[in-house]
């Protein structure tokens, strides 16, 4: 897969809800379109992404070809200790891509 | 003469690019419709009825360029163990598919709040359905129009 964006604050306060915002490069290719020969373009969508902090899942979304171009998902999270914040992105053929962030919090 | 077989081939060449083109139409794939956008919303809150409240939907009306349109989904919610959003699902009427996606929150998310950016094929009403912990269903939804649909050109 592609390059991923990712944008976690690097310090929160314990309890504090912060914001994440994940973007990962791929064409999220529908299957619904005609290439240039006339025949449709395979499906290649990435359907899932899994945001997990130190290991446990905090946030999780099934995606369809209904999703733009790289996709781009904003969500939150209570910062509740220092860490690892680690994203998967998994597309049809099951290929994942990983990426991760930290956080220190006080 | 020479100019005349020329002429013939031209026309043909047009006739045959029009019958491609007749021949793309066709196979196009077929559309969802209010229809199957209901049996997909049927199949998320199963027997549940859906209430209208709580959930904002957050999306233009006026959308110029269908391939990326920004949409944001808040719920009103106390996000505690006990009384939390735990899915928040987005259909639409005109797109192939009728589902766009489902978010999974958790206690953890501290605001039931998530924004990402969709396709819309047509003109057409999004619905955002939130499942709660103590399974009722809230939903909203907006009538868009769209100017420039996404996958009308390859």
């Amino acid at each position: 897969m592609g390059r991923a964006l990712i944008n976690v604050p690097a310090k929160a306060k314990r309890g504090e809800i912060i914001e994440i915002k994940a973007l990962v490069s791929h064409p999220m290719e529908t299957g619904y379109r005609t290439g240039p020969d006339g025949t449709l373009v395979p499906r290649d969508i990435i359907q899932r992404f899994v945001c997990t902090y130190n290991g446990e899942e905090v946030f999780s979304a099934d995606l369809f070809p209904a999703i733009a171009a790289n996709p781009f998902i904003a969500f939150t999270t209570v910062a509740t200790e220092s860490g690892t914040i680690t994203f998967r992105w998994i597309d049809d053929q099951g290929r994942g891509q990983i990426e991760t962030a930290k956080i220190t919090v006080e | 003469m020479a100019r005349l077989d020329g002429m013939r081939a031209n026309r043909r060449d047009v006739l045959a690019a029009g019958a491609g083109a007749l021949s793309l139409l066709l196979t196009r794939p077929a559309r969802a419709t209010p229809e199957s956008m209901a049996v997909a919303i049927r199949s998320f809150v199963g027997e549940a009825t859906v209430q209208k409240g709580r959930v904002a939907l957050d999306i233009p009306a006026l959308v110029e360029n269908g391939n990326s349109v920004p949409l944001k989904v808040t719920v009103e919610s106390a996000m505690t163990s006990d009384d939390f959003v735990k899915t928040i699902a987005i259909f639409n009427e005109r797109n192939p598919q009728p589902n766009v996606a489902n978010f999974h929150l958790t206690p953890r998310s501290g605001r039931a709040e998530v924004s990402t950016r969709i396709r819309l094929g047509d003109s057409q009403t999004i619905v955002a359905i939130a499942q709660l912990s103590d399974g009722t269903f809230w939903s909203d939804q907006a009538e868009l129009v769209v100017t420039l649909p996404a996958c009308v050109e390859s």
